[in-house]
């Protein structure tokens, strides 16, 4: 068949559907926060679809304090040679020249994240001007589409990581979903208004009530420390998960990994979430997000 | 007009819902595949994209592997996307080693062949059988095939590289024709899931 004509066009990188093509990619699987190179094969090894490299996971950020950056292009590297699932790394909000070298290092997502210290306290990054898709957190549907307008490819519920504790997780996703679903019932008059109270673009409130969810892929992260837990958020509403902590902070992290990946394809299957629950060991202590001071809330970076 | 095919989607990870709403849109009934007895009601199959290593092990941990073997030897219809297409090969390059592939397709697929992300693609392709013009080609860390057999079938090359292959009733592309609202591959192979029925 080698007279078929081969197609010549000049290729089109760094497009909006390329960039929300490859979230879709990742939809019904858990990515994991990882520290080196044999954290991200255990991962891989687990049925993992992605990782998210960065130097301290969420819980040992809250234990050491200070300021939380990106991480050593060094130890990225590492993790991209390692294993060969999708690298996502983490940027501080507004850092730009973070997401710049990211890009530069060749990860295939950028979180542009809360866990970090943020840079800028009134900007977010201008993500349109990458090739590397972004991923943001958003704890209401206001937040999660002016991270959209802003260029974001894929949004995450941002919970409070580092906790183990799933009830910000649970809050966040239930208040984008429920922000959804009373758009859908909107005519237009009234979706002028909403996007007024949402603080976000008018174009992109009514494409929310037309197709009735985010015109981009919906993870849940930030507290999801058991197969229980990944399943609770598949069902109320997350395309996948994000687990941080959860796993390398608990007691044997290969085993759990592995069970937070099945309880999240069969979310829907309560023997088979039983049976991934079995002997996991101890999982990650947790802390009670009621007895956070103010200022030690991830979820309230961003805006 | 006969009964529309019953289309399943293997479920396990990936873009389920937009082969779902391709599959419909094409005039056949599509449903979420998981399970083997799920699997054995269905005329034909899609694997979607994903990331074809944790298909593949989810595939193995739930006892969907030789159901999916089976039903391919027996000549059931399949069109495998991306990482579906992955899992057609009878042998892949840049895999891990215990990923497992069903077959189907006589051919060597190369794993993230046109890069990581920021290589990824949109382009125009040519698509033998298919009018009306080129497809649009989305290509997400997309496989190439490094070569096929004598009963495979090139139906699309893109920069000298073979994206697009059918072997009787298997079909796969390196590219996600879900992702771009042109029904027209998924139109293709109702077509062949009618044919052959």
């Amino acid at each position: 068949m080698s007279t078929l004509p081969d197609t010549p066009q000049a290729p089109e990188t760094g497009t909006a559907r390329v960039k929300r093509g490859m979230a879709e990619q990742l939809k019904g699987g858990v990515i994991m926060d990882v520290v080196n190179a044999e954290q991200a094969k255990i991962a891989e090894d687990a049925g993992a679809v992605a990782v998210m490299a960065l130097e301290r996971v969420p819980a040992d950020i809250r234990k050491d304090g200070g300021v939380a950056r990106m991480s050593d292009p060094n130890m990225i590297e590492e993790i991209i040679d390692a294993v060969s699932i999708p690298v996502m790394a983490k940027s501080r909000i507004g850092h730009f020249v973070e997401a710049q070298v990211l890009q530069s290092l060749g990860v295939d997502y950028i979180d542009e994240s809360e866990v970090l210290t943020p840079a800028d306290e009134v900007n977010h990054s201008d993500k349109w001007a990458f090739t590397t898709p972004f991923v943001c957190g958003a704890t209401n549907l206001g937040e999660a589409l002016r991270r959209i307008a802003e260029g974001a490819a894929m949004i995450r519920s941002k919970g409070e990581a580092g906790t183990g504790n799933v009830v910000e997780a649970v809050r966040h996703l239930r208040q984008i979903k429920n922000e959804i679903a009373k758009l859908r019932g909107f005519d237009n008059h009234e979706l002028y208004a909403a996007a007024k109270e949402l603080r976000a673009p008018y174009e992109l409130v009514k494409e929310v009530a037309e197709l009735g969810k985010l015109p981009v892929v919906l993870f849940s992260a930030g507290g999801v420390a058991t197969p229980a837990d990944a399943a609770l958020m598949r069902q109320l509403g997350a395309e996948g998960v994000f687990v941080g902590s959860g796993i390398f902070k608990s007691g044997d992290p290969a085993k759990r990994a592995a069970a937070i990946v099945k309880a999240t394809t069969f979310y829907d299957d309560p023997k088979i979430i039983a049976d991934a629950s079995r002997n996991l060991g101890e999982a990650m202590v947790g802390i009670n997000c009621d007895t956070l001071p103010e200022a030690e809330r991830y979820a309230n970076r961003g805006w | 007009m006969n009964n529309p095919p019953v289309i399943g989607v293997l479920a396990l990870q990936g873009d389920v819902r937009e082969h779902l709403i391709a599959l419909a849109a094409a005039d056949a009934v599509a449903r979420p595949v998981r399970r083997p007895e799920e699997l054995a009601e269905v005329d034909a199959l899609v694997i979607p994209g994903g990331e074809s290593t944790t298909m593949s092990k989810l595939a193995v941990l739930f006892g969907m592997l030789e159901p999916l073997r089976e039903r391919v030897r027996a000549g059931m219809p399949v069109y495998g996307t991306c990482a579906g297409m992955i899992m057609l090969a009878d042998k892949i390059l840049d895999g891990r080693e215990d990923q497992e592939t069903l077959g189907g397709i006589e051919m060597i697929v190369r794993r993230n062949a046109f890069g990581r992300q920021n290589e990824s693609f949109e382009a125009k392709i040519d698509f033998a059988g298919i009018d009306g013009g080129p497809v649009e080609g989305v290509f997400i860390r997309a496989p190439w095939v490094e070569s096929v057999g004598a009963s495979a079938e090139v139906l699309a090359t893109y920069d000298g590289h073979t994206v697009a292959v059918r072997q009787g009733n298997v079909l796969a592309t390196s590219f996600h024709p879900e992702l771009t609202g042109d029904d027209r591959v998924h139109g293709y192979f109702v077509e062949m899931v009618r044919a052959g029925a």
